[in-house]
């Protein structure tokens, strides 16, 4: 499976603060990138599902990206939609951390 | 502050969201968001539960206090005053409520967010699972013509309905024949526009659990031969509900319709503390729109932190009210009529493009 990734450099990992995300684009498709307070980092599509919305303009609240316009919530770690008006789940994709810098796996 | 286009030929608009040609759609870039720096604005939006659980508490002990005090003078001229507290306490303060808890941003706490949304919309008697969705349309397309399901005032503005909210006679019927259709399973054309499918069945069981309810209470009512059931819950939306319909009259009313700046179509008026309590800050709405993720006791600091980008702040209730009436009354004849607020020197205007919706 971690074959077929293309694995992206993102940023350094104090770029992003502590319960905290980030937007990241690459050609047409912006992802949100997240550092929880734990320092786990995680990495989802960037638009929120409801409607379309930079889920990097959102706060981080525990385990969750809260979208700033009608304050819908997903997990971070698998994408759920945890509370309306977010009602479809967020893609996530796989980070990892190398030499101090942050990438993400992304499958297309 | 205020004037007209000249207009003879004018049209009254259609404002139902079945409307075939509403206002062109506008994307949230298109949107005017007052410079703030990252950081400060997380700040701002960072939620915790002390706030809102001092806040509930004092609430929720004052409705329980004034509600005794109405039970223990039943029967005595002191019942007037109790119940007009006790009114003030169940009908305004819960209107307000459920609008912050359907944000989720009263508490940090996602679940005491929602308990307090249902017992708060119920009182509101407002279905929790259908304003949750015409309340994100809202913020969505705030005051777009055939896009916002909310808007209170439009042109021609009723008059005579502002006078019959002073006991909820306008919304209370509107919001009861919403529960009596709901529960039988029917939701209209609008509704089904803006609720995804997935979520009708809640709507439909909110509105039968809120009139069994109702329908308890006032069986209880016929059997004691009393009024006092329905005195304590139903009838206190009515009665109690003035002055929220007062305090949010000045949110967007006679403002500017179409326009990507909630700075020239919401309000933001100063209050004294007593009504800012009551009205869980939502007089700083012109922040609350441009913000919505900053829960409502960080409002004022909200409002600190962009104002230099923004009109004048309203003195008081007094001065928005001035500015209101006579712009409501000129657009009962004049669809074209609005208040122009007025941008500081030096604020910033517009994103490109969205001039040309004014
Ligand atoms: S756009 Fe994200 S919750 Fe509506």
């Amino acid at each position: 499976m971690s074959d077929r990734l293309d694995w992206v450099e993102v940023c350094a990992v104090d770029e992003i603060d502590e319960e905290d995300v980030i937007r990241f684009d690459r050609g047409t498709k912006t992802y949100a990138v997240y550092r929880t307070l734990e320092g786990a980092f995680y990495a989802t599509d960037g638009l929120c599902t409801h409607e379309q919305i930079h889920l990097a303009d959102g706060i981080v609240i525990d385990s969750l990206i809260e979208c700033p316009k009608h304050q819908g919530r997903f997990d971070i770690r698998s994408g759920e939609a945890k509370s309306a008006p977010a009602c479809v789940n967020l893609r996530i994709h796989p980070v990892r951390i190398e030499a101090g810098r942050v990438h993400i796996g992304l499958s297309d | 502050m205020s004037g007209a286009a000249k207009t003879t030929t004018a049209q009254w608009r259609d404002y139902s969201l079945s409307n075939e040609a509403p206002a062109p759609a506008l994307t949230h870039e298109d949107w005017y968001a007052c410079p703030i720096p990252r950081k400060q604005l997380r700040q701002l939006s960072r939620r915790s539960d002390g706030p809102a659980l001092r806040d509930y508490t004092l609430w929720l002990g004052l409705l329980a206090a004034s509600g005794l005090l109405a039970y223990l003078s039943w029967d005595t001229w002191w019942m007037v005053p109790a119940f007009l507290v006790y009114g003030l306490l169940y009908g305004s303060c819960a209107d307000s409520r459920w609008h912050e808890c359907a944000h989720g941003t009263a508490f940090r706490s996602r679940r005491l967010n929602e308990a307090f949304y249902h017992l708060a919309s119920f009182m509101a008697l407002k279905n929790a699972h259908l304003w949750r969705w015409s309340h994100a349309r809202h913020h969505s397309h705030t005051i777009v013509v055939g896009r916002d399901p909310e808007i209170a005032f439009p042109r021609p503005p009723d008059l005579f309905g502002m006078v019959r909210n002073l006991l909820h006679l306008k919304t209370g019927p509107i919001e009861m024949s919403k529960l009596l259709r709901h529960s039988v399973g029917r939701l209209n054309e609008v509704e089904t526009d803006y609720v995804p499918e997935s979520e009708r069945a809640k709507v439909v069981w909110t509105a039968r659990a809120y009139l069994a309810i109702l329908a308890a209470v006032i069986v209880w009512s016929l059997a004691a031969q009393s009024w006092m059931p329905v005195m304590f819950v139903g009838l206190p939306t009515f009665y109690g509900s003035w002055l929220h319909h007062i305090l949010s009259a000045t949110q967007h009313a006679g403002l500017a319709e179409d326009v990507p700046d909630h700075r020239l179509s919401c309000r933001t008026v100063h209050l004294n503390p007593v009504l800012r309590f009551i009205y869980s800050n939502m007089n700083y709405h012109l922040e609350h729109h441009m913000f919505p993720m900053v829960p409502f006791y960080a409002l004022p600091a909200l409002h600190a932190a962009i104002r230099e980008d923004c009109p004048p702040p309203y003195p008081s209730l007094w001065a928005a009210y001035r500015e209101m009436i006579p712009a409501m009354i000129r657009q009962t004849r004049d669809p074209d009529h609005f208040v122009r607020r007025a941008l500081p020197a030096g604020a910033q205007g517009h994103r490109a493009g969205a001039t040309a919706a004014i």
